[in-house]
């Protein structure tokens, strides 16, 4: 598989992944939250090449996410966060195999970070709608439901990471 | 296992999370005269919009789909038959019954704008923004080849949803009344008296807004309608939009106004269609005269 390829692969998981998260997983939010798709895939990346990839794939995707409607946030936030998640998450991963309690807890301290650096991005450039108790509401719901939609969404993200990984890397 | 070269590594980090900081630092600086990231938005809503749209309409079917899994291969014998006739004709109904609320409510948005003399484009919601984002946005699926742009109203059947933030050319970006950066002009409907209404930025539930009057000697009370006030142009609100109901009052010696929360007509957490006020009562055209400016 060419560089080019892989990289329109890639390009079309964000984009399906942000879509499904904005347009079809809107419906099944619970009190106003939605699984984070986007960070998942972001983890995924991670869990299958580790921190430099993981933080590329999560700028690339946190950009997406800020640019794309519906959003109305100072773009970069989303980009900013997810760099950071890739990369802790891909430090993470070093330390052994992929196991599943390793990535359920993976997954919530992802979530955790990702939600979190938002939020505070949020609080220091003092944009509307952004508070500390609103964010303590919104934090433990967004881990709880993203561990939640782990085993639907990381096994096929990571198949589909290790396909796109170049042969002369194994 | 592969080796992963520590000061390499750092150097990405520390490029990528630059470059975030960096278009943070461009767009955290935006005016009136928008942002130097605005065209990159633009651009991502032309391509990611429609995707939306398309998503929206497949996955309207998909949430039919259960209804219509039932064991109907499994059926052998005329009762069977039957039963699979019937559920066909009780799912007929059902289907015909979401037509027919469908119906009632362009109906609605029709009486509404007709009523007031509205010009209007009608839209459907394709996309919500989510809780985690802080905010209270959606995407519509009209843009500006549709007509649509910039701060122009958005209402639907029970009332006023919210205005355009930006425009694409498929696909609008609407901030709804309960965001709590959103504020309107707000009117009591009784009394005409003035004030403004904030949203309060909730970000699950439906939201309340919060209406404080201009005249301080003027009190609301429960049950008050409140309209939008508007502006000369029309924008971004156009006048005479019912926005929501007073339920409770409020007042606090620190302040000198009275201020009373307004439960909006809008029912935020199921919004479909909408329209967008593309002209109002005068027949001029409040897009022109948005794009003009504010001529005061």
């Amino acid at each position: 598989m060419t560089t080019a390829l892989r990289l329109l692969v890639v390009t079309v998981l964000v984009v399906v992944t942000i879509t499904l998260q904005v347009s079809i997983f809107s419906h099944f939010s619970l009190r106003g939250v939605v699984p984070d798709l986007a960070l998942l895939v972001v983890i995924a990346a991670a869990l299958v090449r580790g921190p430099d990839y993981a933080a590329l794939v999560g700028f690339a995707t946190g950009l997406v996410l800020d640019l794309a409607p519906p959003a109305d946030h100072t773009a970069g936030r989303w980009a900013l966060s997810f760099v950071l998640v890739g990369y802790l998450t891909g430090l993470a991963r070093r330390e052994g195999d992929i196991t599943v309690v390793g990535t359920l807890v993976i997954v919530a301290a992802g979530a955790f970070i990702g939600t979190s650096v938002f939020a505070l991005t949020g609080l220091v450039l003092g944009e509307g709608g952004v508070d500390v108790s609103r964010a303590l509401d919104v934090i433990p719901l967004t881990v709880a439901y993203d561990v939640l939609v782990t085993p639907l969404v990381i096994p096929l993200v990571v198949m589909l990471f290790r396909r796109l990984e170049p042969a002369e890397r194994w | 296992m592969r080796r992963v070269d520590p000061r390499r590594s750092r150097a990405v980090l520390g490029l990528l999370v630059l470059a975030s900081v960096t278009i943070i630092t461009l767009d955290a600086r935006r005016g009136v005269a928008g942002s130097p990231v605005d065209p990159l938005r633009t651009a991502t809503a032309a391509v990611v919009g429609p995707v939306e749209t398309a998503a929206d309409r497949i996955a309207t079917p998909i949430g039919a789909i259960p209804r219509y899994f039932g064991d109907v291969s499994e059926l052998r014998s005329e009762n069977a038959k039957l039963e699979a006739e019937n559920a066909a004709l009780q799912s007929q109904l059902r289907a015909s019954d979401a037509a027919a609320n469908r119906a009632r409510e362009l109906d609605g948005i029709a009486t509404l704008a007709d009523s007031s003399g509205f010009q209007t484009v009608t839209a459907q919601v394709v996309a919500l923004g989510a809780a985690q984002s802080f905010s209270r946005t959606v995407t519509i699926d009209a843009g500006t080849r549709a007509g649509v742009v910039p701060d122009l109203t958005v209402i639907n059947a029970d009332g006023l949803v919210g205005r355009v933030l930006r425009a694409g050319p498929t696909t609008a970006t609407v901030l709804l009344i309960v965001d709590g950066q959103s504020v309107i002009g707000g009117r009591l409907g009784n009394s005409m008296e003035l004030g403004f209404l904030t949203g309060d930025g909730q970000v699950s539930d439906d939201g309340v807004l919060h209406f404080s009057l201009v005249d301080h000697t003027v009190s609301p009370r429960a049950g008050d309608v409140v309209v939008t006030w508007g502006s000369r142009n029309g924008a971004p609100y156009v006048a005479g939009v019912p926005v929501g109901s007073v339920v409770s009052v409020h007042s606090s010696p620190a302040e000198l106004t009275e201020t009373a929360s307004v439960q909006p007509y809008v029912d935020f957490s199921s919004l479909d269609l909408v329209a967008v006020v593309t002209s109002s009562a005068d027949g001029s055209s409040t897009a022109m005269e948005a794009a003009k400016g504010p001529s005061r």
